[in-house]
């Protein structure tokens, strides 16, 4: 039970990232921009992160810090797809070979010795915890039930229509950037709270999970938490289970570690329905 | 419209200049054109030398940056010039080799077994130009391969571990399960069955280099499952596991270079590849005119690999310990131990466990 329970918490743990990376797609997505760019925002937040925490010794000063890396980054996405109209897959993933290269230099010598040298102060990881659960519970509440969540909604489905209707899409589209920064923001905070250093391309891949994650979950903050936190726990099984015979048979370890990666592919294949994708997604 | 493809361009420029030149403030502004080549330098040129860093980059704290520690040393000692680049991705190699063999380098350093494929072909297309590969064999007559007995400094490294284990229980968490990365992991379970056959091994692979959490979640798992001290060889993702051991209070074994400073008395010891000397070396070779295309194996007889100095743990584990491993290192030396690197030696060095008792760890 012991392990089941520790078992568990790994699953979680390493979720938490993730889930936070979705809502941030989740709220930039509704709002019907396209954004492949978590993966840079989270780079951005993380190194950010790592670097005022270091420099001013404060850890709450870096969880701004990050934060607000990752809003300028989401806002950089939102002034190219929006005002200068550039295509939203093609601005995302020029944000991400921005935050790979951009963040490497960031890390350079004089900053990283320091930041190895001595333990960054970090934010307790509990707090993130909380977060991963109330975010997507917010959100959902946010979405259903006020005026800002149902403009929000209307804008991402058909932006010509609530245009018609007094409504400034990109101005609400913008908001919805701001919080995808946050959200980002907070999921690279995590990752450097976890380990309590930065380290170059740390993400992973790992904004790409949440975006698949949010495909899954069809664009809703409750499911789209859940798809992360599943995905995760096949992560934490695979990790269980890869060197081990199961029923004496000795699966190859290259099995095991894609296992979690065919099981989204295959619920990607499976569960999406077209009904749920956000009509006016990556329209102007 | 105009002005949508000049901040696609302008996006799009910037993040390949963030990419291609690395860290601009180090890139030396050189040579352009009239390099000179080879042995027969003009008196007065020095030499540009070209590394390429593989996707794990420098920052590494690692085997990058040792192989960027032996170039900054051939730059201070013999008064090279440097041309670095780093990879972001596999398709980068080839284009970074090429690139900097065009640019006239006397010496292209390509730092990272997976550049193997693209320095084949560069080499190739570039009889002139001199390459040298870390952990690989291109047998080409312009390439030098530059190898290490890892088995042998992660033997030692399981030896410790045998020694200071209390549950009897160790770990050891892979990156990639590459042939090169099971050097590490066979010779690491030979040198802790040595100390006692009874002491068991976990073996995990991350997957990635990069990715600390899913480093620290299966450290984690193996602490909570009893073992007491984990060896990594899984790059910056090794980071995870310090973080791991630093929570449960437990050891862990680093990698590569001296890790021993980034969680002080935590980590036990780390197993040092000196990748720095290979490629000081290297250059050293080519500035005497002494370069020629083998393979140049730098095993522990050679200091090529061993383990830290300890700086932080001596205390912890204490003279007679280290007496015990410096008798081991002695049997490696003089070539009474052959320490296994690949899953079959292993198989068949266990045996031999069985079948001969070793000397006992407590008689000395």
């Amino acid at each position: 039970m012991a392990d089941f329970v520790q078992f568990l918490g790994l699953a979680f743990v390493l979720g938490v990232p993730v889930v936070l990376a979705a809502m941030g797609g989740l709220t930039s997505e509704r709002s019907g921009v396209m954004n492949i760019g978590l993966e840079g925002k989270m780079l951005f937040g993380a190194c950010v992160t790592a670097m005022v925490a270091t420099s001013t010794q404060n850890a709450w000063l870096g969880l701004v810090g990050g934060i607000g890396a990752a809003i300028l980054a989401s806002l950089l996405h939102g002034v190219l797809t929006q005002v200068y109209r550039m295509d939203h897959v093609i601005s995302g993933m020029s944000i991400n070979i921005l935050a790979w290269g951009g963040t490497s230099y960031l890390y350079s010598p004089h900053f990283t010795d320091r930041a190895f040298g001595s333990t960054i102060p970090v934010v307790p990881r509990e707090v993130f915890y909380l977060l991963a659960v109330a975010i997507p519970a917010v959100i959902w509440v946010y979405l259903k039930r006020t005026r800002g969540g149902i403009r929000l909604m209307a804008v991402g489905n058909d932006p010509e229509k609530s245009r018609q209707m007094g409504i400034d899409p990109i101005r609400v589209r913008f908001m919805a950037l701001v919080a995808t920064g946050v959200f980002c923001g907070l999921a690279g905070a995590m990752i450097v709270s976890n380990t309590g250093r930065f380290s170059e391309g740390m993400t992973s891949g790992r904004g790409f999970i949440a975006l698949a994650a949010l495909i899954i979950g069809g664009w809703r903050p409750v499911p789209t938490m859940i798809a992360c936190f599943a995905f995760m726990l096949f992560q934490a099984l695979q990790i269980q289970f890869q060197g081990q015979a199961i029923f004496g048979v000795m699966l190859p370890n290259e099995l095991w570690l894609s296992m979690p990666y065919l099981v989204t592919l295959l619920a990607l294949a499976g569960l999406i329905s077209k009904n749920s994708v956000p009509a006016g997604l990556g329209k102007a | 419209m105009k002005i949508r493809t000049l901040m696609t361009g302008l996006v799009a420029l910037s993040s390949l200049w963030l990419i291609g030149c690395g860290k601009p403030q180090e890139a030396s502004t050189s040579s352009t054109g009239d390099a000179p080549r080879g042995n027969v330098q003009a008196a007065s040129e020095p030499l540009t030398i070209g590394i390429v860093f593989d996707r794990g980059g420098r920052g590494d704290k690692s085997f990058n940056d040792s192989a960027w520690t032996g170039l900054e040393r051939a730059k201070k000692d013999l008064g090279v010039q440097d041309k670095a680049v780093e990879s972001k991705e596999v398709k980068d190699y080839e284009l970074n080799l090429t690139a900097l063999a065009e640019q006239k380098c006397d010496l292209v350093i390509a730092v990272g077994v997976g550049m193997s494929d693209a320095v084949t072909k560069v080499a190739k297309e570039f009889p002139d130009v001199k390459f040298a590969i870390v952990d690989s064999t291109v047998e080409l007559p312009n390439v030098r391969s530059l190898l290490f007995k890892e088995e042998e400094g992660s033997f030692l490294a399981g030896y410790l571990a045998g020694l200071m284990t209390k549950s009897k229980k160790l770990g050891f968490i892979g990156g990639k399960e590459l042939d090169l990365i099971k050097k590490f992991e066979a010779g690491f379970i030979a040198g802790a069955k040595t100390v006692d056959p009874t002491i068991t091994v976990d073996v995990k692979y991350t997957g990635s280099w990069d990715n600390t959490d899913i480093a620290k979640a299966i450290a984690t798992s193996l602490y909570n499952g009893g073992a007491d001290i984990i060896y990594h060889a899984a790059g910056r993702a090794g980071l995870g596991l310090f973080a791991a051991a630093k929570e449960q209070g437990k050891f862990a074994i680093g990698v590569d270079s001296d890790q021993d400073y980034l969680e002080q008395g935590v980590i036990l010891t780390s197993m040092i590849k000196r990748v720095d000397e290979a490629v000081y070396q290297t250059v050293k070779d080519l500035q005497e005119g002494k370069w020629d295309a083998t393979a140049k194996t730098y095993d522990l007889a050679a200091g090529g690999v061993g383990l830290s100095p300890m700086t932080y743990t001596k205390d912890k584990i204490g003279a007679d310990n280290i007496k015990k491993i410096d008798a081991q290192i002695e049997r490696i030396k003089n070539r009474e131990l052959t320490v296994p690197a690949n899953a079959s030696a292993l198989e068949n060095y266990l045996k031999s466990l069985a079948a001969i008792p070793p000397p006992s760890p407590g008689s000395q």
